[in-house]
Parts: structure tokens; sequence; C-alpha cells
């Protein structure tokens, strides 16, 4: 069966990598602003099977119902012919948790934006990713006439691991987003090198 | 509150939710594809010189696939382009597979570590847009 050509590395040449990224934090965080100003944003229709997954919708009465949709944003950012990013805002409902796990397979790290105003809201993100071991930065979303936080209060405030770095951006900002895109790329090849030279 | 969410009955059925056709239906039920998952970055290519054979049944949405995949596309890619849900597309790659019609590249750095070498020129892909 020659479907299965599997010389990955005889065919480099022609199928670029990819590498993914996640956009995560608490709904209205900025999400989806964000994968809308760093790349050409659109949605992606997922149908996931209801599997008895804790906090999924009650199936009493409707038991023909056994799929759910959701809509995912995702964005492309075209590196070079042989290199795209592909960003992913995750779903913020609680109950599509077990679509995270597919998307943070292999996923290069995530974006955590955090809203001053509703911090607790992306501790969600935050622990999963923890538990996970996904590189994450936190990047705190500036609305206007808000009261700034220096970027330390923020990373106290949520506990994070030292090192995790936390920025301060406007989502809607084209160079601010993809600042904060290389603060994660760096921040995942300093990891790697520390724990290469370990 | 409205930035909670809604509890409303059926508030996924809003525009953002496409076509209220029970996607399925396309798949003939079926929700696995055919010889193992596919990641959303993996990509397919149309087989060079596959043509589906008079014994292979497609449907539309197969044909659709195969012409968008004369080039190297991504999974998710394809499934946005053609509006189909990810896990519709999964199954009609199965099929598309199992007949020879396309080859599949999971992507490389589906484990970590990430090449620092491709890190470094992500980097600098990013400052230079």
């Amino acid at each position: 069966m020659d479907s299965v050509r599997s010389d990955h590395n005889g065919a480099s040449s022609r199928i670029p990598v990819a590498l993914k990224i996640l956009i995560a934090g608490g709904f209205g965080a900025g999400k989806t602003t964000m994968v809308g100003s760093v790349s050409e944003i659109r949605p992606l229709q997922t149908e996931e099977i209801l599997t008895g997954v804790e906090g999924a919708d009650s199936v009493d009465g409707v038991e023909g119902k056994t799929t759910t949709t959701v809509t995912m944003d995702f964005g492309r950012i075209t590196i070079t012919d042989d290199l795209q990013l592909y960003l992913f805002g995750t779903p913020g409902q609680d109950r599509f948790w077990f679509l995270w796990d597919e998307l943070s397979e292999g996923a290069l790290g995530a974006v955590v934006l955090a809203d001053t105003r509703r911090l607790a809201d992306c501790f969600p993100s935050i622990d999963y990713f923890e538990q996970r071991g996904t590189p994450f930065v936190v990047a705190v979303n500036c609305f206007e006439s808000e009261q700034r936080f220096a970027p330390e209060a923020v990373g106290r405030a949520l506990d994070l691991d030292e090192g995790v770095p936390v920025v301060l951006f406007d989502a809607r900002e084209p160079q601010a987003a993809r600042n904060v895109l290389i603060e994660l790329v760096e921040y995942v090849a300093r990891r790697q090198l520390a724990s290469a030279s370990r | 509150m409205p930035a909670d969410l809604p509890r409303a009955a059926h508030d996924w059925l809003d525009n953002d939710a496409g076509p209220v056709v029970r996607p399925y239906a396309m798949t003939q039920g079926r929700v696995a594809p055919e010889g193992g998952e596919f990641d959303l970055v993996a990509f397919v290519v149309a087989t060079a010189g596959g043509r589906p054979g008079e014994d292979t049944p497609l449907q539309p949405e197969h044909h659709a696939i195969v012409a968008a995949a004369w080039e190297p596309i991504s999974v998710v890619e394809l499934a946005s382009g053609l509006d189909l849900s990810i896990g519709v597309v999964r199954v009609l790659l199965g099929d598309l597979r199992s007949a020879g019609l396309i080859s599949l590249y999971e992507p490389p750095a589906a484990t970590q570590p990430h090449d620092v070498d491709v890190l470094k020129a992500v980097v600098n892909g990013l400052r230079a847009l």
C-alpha cells in the first residue's frame, strides 16, 4: 500500500513544517481579537462526539444527540514557504476541555490572555498548561482607560512558576500581538536549551 | 451577566454554528476515519495521477478535498476552506487514503522537543513580518 508514504525527510522540501500555538484565556479576554490581528482568521467547525465527558450537556431525554458543535478560530502565519504557524483560539467553555487535549498535542506553546478586571478567568487555562507541561506566556490585554498593573504584580497574583513571561499588550495591535508570539517562541527555546544542558 | 455563559437551550445553534445539517450524514454516520486520526496540522497531498476509479464511490466532498489538495494543504485548512467540520473531513480523508488518492504527512514536530533552529527561524520570521 503506497498510500502511507512516511518518508518525512525525503518529502520535507515540499511539505511545510507547521507549528501550533494555542491562544487561551477566559471569555472576552481577546482571543479572537489577537488571532485576527496577527493572522488571517477563519472559523473552524468541529463536531465533537459526546463521550460522557464530565461537564458535557446532559443527554437525558435526548439520547440520540451524541455530537455537539464547537466553532473555533484559527489563523495561519506563513513564515516562509516551508514554515507555517497555526494559531488556535481555544474554546472558552469548560465543557470543551476534551478539545484542548487534541489542540495541545504537539503544540509549540500557548498564550494565556489575561484581563486584569477578571484575572481569575484565566486560572483554568494556566492550570491546564502547567499540568500538561505546555510552555506558555501570560499576555495581559490592556483595555483602554484601565488601570495598568506591573507584569511582576500580575505574575505574583497568578502564582506563576519562575521564568514564565508576563507581557502587557493590546490584542488589537498586530505588532504587539506578534511580539507576544516572539516572547513565547523565545521562551520555548530558552526552556529547551536549559533542559538540554541539564 | 451576559459575559457569563448563556444557558439558553440550543444557544450553539447560532450563525457561527454553521448549517443545521447533521454533519456525519455525509460520512454515513461514521465518526472515526479508517487508519487512525489525522493531526490538525498534518498535510494532505493528492496522489500524482490518482484518479477516482469507477469502483470507488465518492461523494462531492471527496472530490472537493482531492481538488483542494493538489498542493500540500493542512487538514485544518481543508476543513475551514470547504466549510466542513474537522471530524467529517477526517473520515473523508480516511476514505481517500484507503483509495490511494491522497498521501498524508503527519507533522514531524508532533513530539517535543522542537528544533531550536526552527524556533529561531520562527522568531526571525515574525520579526520580519
